[in-house]
């Protein structure tokens, strides 16, 4: 092949690296968007098909018309469902951070009471939940305790593992300079757990979702809860299968939701805080 | 501090000092050295000779079992360290990272740079500021790190290994730079190598040591003329002391093999 003098400086290879590197920006969007749109087509033509009832199978568009019909309804539930999930995921991160803290500073705290997190995170919230509702009279602070038990541990083991894992040498620099155990903490601890805790944070706001609902289901009809997991046994008890799949979806999309908002948060804080360092004045 | 008859305590003494871990390991065995001002000492020896050990007992990072350490009254704080790695904190930016040592001692970043800037200027990183150490090339962030040892203008410099990641051409240019920043300082620097050719061309004097247990086994003096530049490392004198320096360290790994 005889190349021009005028002929553009880019090779083949580079060519082909710039056409995928384009086609994977495409595709990661337009993938996922033909993925689902499939997999609701494909619902549709089996509840079509087979002629399915609505009261086993409702297809798509049914659930969709019976979102908008329940619209008020599920709306409230799904703003109970999500207060619940945001004090959960709140007081987790208060709590957990607040803990990760603590064992920094002593590791014979850490040692004392770090089989307490961890007993509370295997004990699965189903088993214990039963008695916390018969112990907490008010049955949203009940929820609240289901979703936070959930929840706290992904934020107080990251963080704990952050705030121990800063760089030794710069430990030692540290010590050489005299740092104090705050300036030690300010400066080179919470720094080091940053990422660590957006990761934990990451997992809490899926798992807060989770405990919020489980405790829901626990709670039962008998709650004053009023959520989306009230609505959706209320629902399976009177056979109103459309309703089930419409509150259904809005838990789903609700979780998709808060990952979303915490990959972003943990993207902007990371970059927020290069930026801060830029201009932090004291 | 003087004595009676007028000499200048040395900056810092250290007195037949031995440092055992607690596993029962001798890592450093009656160790004696007296630093005085503008002295650039390398300590010199294979690995597991105490020269690290040594080191961070000197930055106060760790204790002597026996023995003592003696800073001249009123320099103990007059402290600069850098380490094999430069050991940057990533998430700030170059600036903040040289402030760090003012700032743990109260400095604000408005008070503290000029002296940030001057640090940065004198190893040719002047308009780095704002960049993270992530954008830097492993030459660069050695430089900042020298930058922030040096911006609390020590009495004395610590300097472990600093430049063993870094290639040739990296490594001669930087021992120039320390050289250039130690007499405008006028500080007294240690310096732990395994090269037997950057400890000749950067020191006054040459402490080999030996393994197992760490100790010091022999002190060379280096002549030099008062500039050492490319002429002295190509000289024929500077070759005489490399072989000198090569011979005391073969006999220091004999020791302690």
């Amino acid at each position: 092949m005889t190349t021009l003098d005028a002929a553009p400086l880019i090779d083949l290879e580079e060519t082909a690296r710039l056409r995928r590197a384009r086609l994977e920006r495409i595709g990661a969007w337009a993938l996922p968007m033909l993925t689902v749109g499939l997999t609701i087509y494909g619902w549709h033509w089996v509840v079509v098909a087979n002629d399915i009832p609505h009261y086993i199978l409702p297809g798509p568009e049914r659930v969709a018309s019976q979102l908008v019909q329940d619209w008020s309804i599920l709306s409230a539930a799904l703003l109970v469902t999500l207060k619940i999930t945001f004090m959960a995921l709140t007081t987790a991160v208060v709590v957990g951070v607040g803990l990760a803290v603590l064992f920094s500073l002593s590791r014979w705290v850490e040692m004392s009471f770090f089989p307490y997190a961890v007993i509370l995170q295997v004990t699965p919230v189903v088993a214990i939940a039963p008695l916390i509702f018969i112990y907490v009279e008010n049955a949203s602070v009940g929820l609240l305790i289901c979703a936070w038990i959930v929840a706290f541990f992904p934020i107080l083991s990251n963080t704990t593992l952050g705030l121990n894992s800063a760089d030794h040498n710069l430990r030692d620099l540290f010590s050489i300079y005299g740092a104090t155990k705050w300036q030690r903490l300010r400066y080179l601890q919470i720094p080091s757990a940053m990422p660590y805790f957006l990761g934990g944070l990451r997992i809490a706001g899926g798992l807060s979702l989770i405990g919020a609902i489980v405790a829901e289901y626990v709670a039962g009809t008998s709650g004053t809860g009023g959520g989306l997991a009230f609505r959706i046994l209320e629902a399976s008890y009177r056979l109103n299968i459309p309703r089930m799949f419409a509150a259904l979806l809005l838990i789903a999309l609700a979780g998709v939701a808060i990952f979303a908002a915490t990959t972003l948060l943990q993207y902007l804080m990371l970059r927020k805080w290069h930026e801060s360092a830029v201009t932090r004045e004291r | 501090m003087r004595d009676g008859a007028g000499i200048v305590a040395p900056l810092l003494s250290i007195e037949n000092v031995t440092k055992v871990f607690a596993g029962g390991v001798t890592a450093l065995n009656g160790m004696a050295l007296t630093l005085d001002d503008g002295d650039f000492v390398s300590l010199l020896g294979p690995s597991g000779c105490g020269k690290s050990t040594a080191l961070r007992l000197m930055a106060g990072l760790s204790r002597p079992t026996r023995g003592r350490i003696r800073w001249r009254d009123g320099a103990e704080a007059a402290l600069g360290v850098v380490f094999q790695e430069p050991t940057l904190a990533p998430w700030s930016t170059v600036r903040d990272n040289v402030w760090l040592p003012l700032r743990l001692r109260g400095v604000s970043r408005r008070a503290a740079n000029p002296a940030i800037e001057e640090s940065l200027a004198a190893v040719g990183l002047a308009g780095f500021e704002g960049a993270y150490p992530r954008e830097l090339s492993g030459g660069m962030k050695m430089r900042v790190s020298i930058a922030r040892a040096m911006v609390t203008r020590p009495k004395l410099l610590l300097m472990d290994e600093p430049f063993a990641a870094l290639d040739e051409i990296t490594r001669f240019k930087l021992n120039d730079d320390v050289l250039r920043l130690q007499q405008s300082l006028g500080c007294t620097v240690v310096f732990v190598t395994h090269s037997v050719f950057e400890s000749v061309f950067l020191s006054t004097r040459i402490v080999v040591m030996a393994a197992r247990p760490g100790r010091v086994v022999a002190e060379l003096q280096v002549d030099a003329p008062p500039v050492r530049d490319e002429a002295f490392r190509t000289s024929a004198a500077y070759a005489e002391q490399c072989r000198r320096a090569s011979e005391a360290l073969k006999q220091a790994m004999e020791m302690g093999a």
